[in-house]
């Protein structure tokens, strides 16, 4: 075990953006995360791979405290964002979720109009500058390449886009707040390969800016778009390392099974 | 063989008592309807509307009845619904899920349950006589807004859970707290749900007789209410006293009472259809 930890710790010399120490979760009686430690950094693709109920999905919404609804939720250990605990008594949680924005795996605009979709963010910030909200609007879809595919039907329901425009508008939904770090939980899950590709595409640009972390199940598109990959196994953090250096030639057998295909 | 054809024969038998159930109510109530439309329709005009109650059947009318309900209706609403849409919010989207939540949730479903007279006289004793209202309107509509509570509610919770997780997800994570998830999300996209469950609530407490008559509404009443505190009498328990009566003239009086009310109540169930069909195309 010893060798395990200083094995994971390689990756992460420099500024971290993401730190885990010793984080636990429990629902109710059962233990989804068994203690991990896991410092994650700024403006790099991170993926967490891993079989379904391996609790990398749990792990993810930690960071932005989106396990605080579930019922029977509990946690042990520190979640630090730039050496912030996010877990602390007076934390403002709505003011870390603007910092900390999150996709979800089926694309889940509002049953509204793109631009309110877009506006939501901002508006329930108490912002009403008519001109600044348009401005910021146009500017959060032209950074997901949806600006001049949606530009005519800015007030139409933005149910009536297809599945790839939708998952993209929730990107710029999430841009729109300007937050530091983007979860994303299997984003490409639900969407066709032309679309998927768009998002990667874009999930590509976007790590200039954001610190991404990103839960898939699609290990080509790990090897593809991250600079990290953590593989994930039954709550434990099994491996965590450079994707070129996990892909190639991981360290652990279970990772070479699971990469490889032989379970999960 | 044989087996297939024994199945078939089942499958056959069902589907004609099946039909035969389905028409018995269709057939029950249309016979209800054509007698009533037969006895009462000619008896319905302008004046029968605007005509206050008579000793004379012929020159008798509905008007402080039909007033007595319109008063009803609306104080019951303003009563009813923000009470009952607050408390279907906190029990969805506040309460803890535990002992106590599912001990209320089994509770409110019961008191949909419960007699109406027994709500009557828990408004006569507590509005009438201990918040001293009288027989006025007030406490009516405050005893058939504790009667239609249950049903708001529980119209409400479920109109609250038919929108997906994934909206309060995506407002959560924006940043939203949970008052402006629910004022600017779930209610906008429930809307259509709860009203549904409104109207269909109120149709029914337009319809109530035993409770009114419990906390003292009055089948003859000169005049139509013209403040909250006034005495009533609403349609139903007007009908009940036509309906009492020996002379055939009050009869029909009835009948064409239960047309106007019969009215009604359709026309609210297919307003509460109207908003559920367009309700449901929203999340499609």
């Amino acid at each position: 075990m010893k060798e395990n930890q200083d094995k994971i710790e390689t990756p992460v010399r420099k500024k971290h953006k993401l730190q885990a120490k010793e984080v636990k979760v429990f629902y109710d009686d059962f233990m989804a995360i068994k203690g991990i430690d896991m410092n994650i950094r700024a403006n790099k693709i991170t993926a967490f791979i891993g079989p379904s109920g391996c609790g990398k999905s749990t792990f993810l919404r930690l960071f932005n405290r989106m396990n605080d609804y579930v019922d029977g939720f509990r946690m042990e250990g520190n979640i630090l964002i730039d050496g912030e605990n996010i877990y602390k008594k007076n934390i403002n949680v709505e003011q870390l979720r603007k910092q900390v924005g999150m996709v979800f795996q089926k694309p889940n605009p509002f049953p509204k109009s793109i631009y309110e979709n877009v506006a939501y963010g901002l508006k329930i910030q108490g912002i009403k500058d008519k001109s600044y909200l348009k401005d910021k609007v146009e500017d959060s879809l032209k950074q997901v390449g949806l600006w001049n595919e949606v530009k005519e039907d800015i007030n139409k329901s933005a149910l009536a886009l297809s599945g790839g425009q939708q998952q993209r508008l929730c990107i710029a939904r999430t841009l729109a707040v300007e937050p530091s770090i983007i979860l994303m939980d299997e984003p490409t899950s639900a969407l066709d390969p032309i679309s998927t590709a768009k998002i990667e595409e874009l999930i590509y640009e976007l790590k200039q800016k954001y610190t991404i972390v990103i839960v898939t199940h699609n290990m080509q598109q790990a090897g593809r778009i991250s600079d990290y990959t953590a593989f994930f196994y039954m709550g434990e953090l099994i491996e965590y390392d450079k994707s070129k250096k996990l892909f190639t030639n991981p360290e652990k057998q279970q990772t070479e099974n699971y990469i490889t295909g032989r379970f999960g | 063989m044989n087996r297939i054809k024994k199945n078939r024969f089942k499958d056959q038998a069902f589907k004609l008592w099946g039909i035969f159930c389905t028409l018995l109510g269709i057939v029950l109530l249309s016979i209800f309807i054509g007698s009533i439309l037969v006895d009462g329709i000619q008896r319905i005009d302008w004046d029968f509307i605007t005509s206050l109650p008579s000793r004379k059947a012929e020159r008798a009318g509905i008007y402080t009845a039909l007033m007595g309900s319109v008063w009803i209706l609306v104080l019951t609403t303003i009563i009813a619904l923000p009470v009952g849409i607050a408390a279907a919010i906190y029990l969805e989207e506040y309460a803890k899920k535990n002992k106590l939540s599912s001990l209320l949730e089994i509770n409110i479903s019961n008191l949909a349950g419960v007699p109406s007279i027994i709500y009557g006289l828990l408004g006569l004793e507590i509005f009438v006589r201990v918040m001293q209202m009288g027989a006025s309107v007030l406490a009516g509509s405050f005893t058939l807004a504790l009667l239609i509570l249950p049903i708001v509610i529980v119209s409400t919770r479920e109109a609250l859970k038919a929108v997906p997780k994934s909206i309060r997800d995506a407002s959560f994570a924006l940043g939203a707290s949970k008052w402006q998830t629910v004022s600017r999300q779930l209610l906008p996209a429930s809307s259509g749900g709860i009203l549904t469950g409104i109207i269909l609530a109120l149709s029914r407490a337009v319809g109530e007789t035993a409770p009114l008559i419990v906390i003292g509404a009055l089948a003859y009443v000169p005049f139509a209410p013209e403040s909250p505190m006034d005495e009533f009498s609403v349609l139903p328990i007007q009908i009940f006293n036509w309906i009492s009566r020996p002379q055939h003239g009050f009869e029909i009086n009835a009948a064409a009472a239960i047309i106007i009310l019969l009215f009604i109540t359709f026309v609210m169930n297919a307003i509460a259809v109207y908003f559920r069909n367009r309700w449901q195309s929203k999340f499609k």
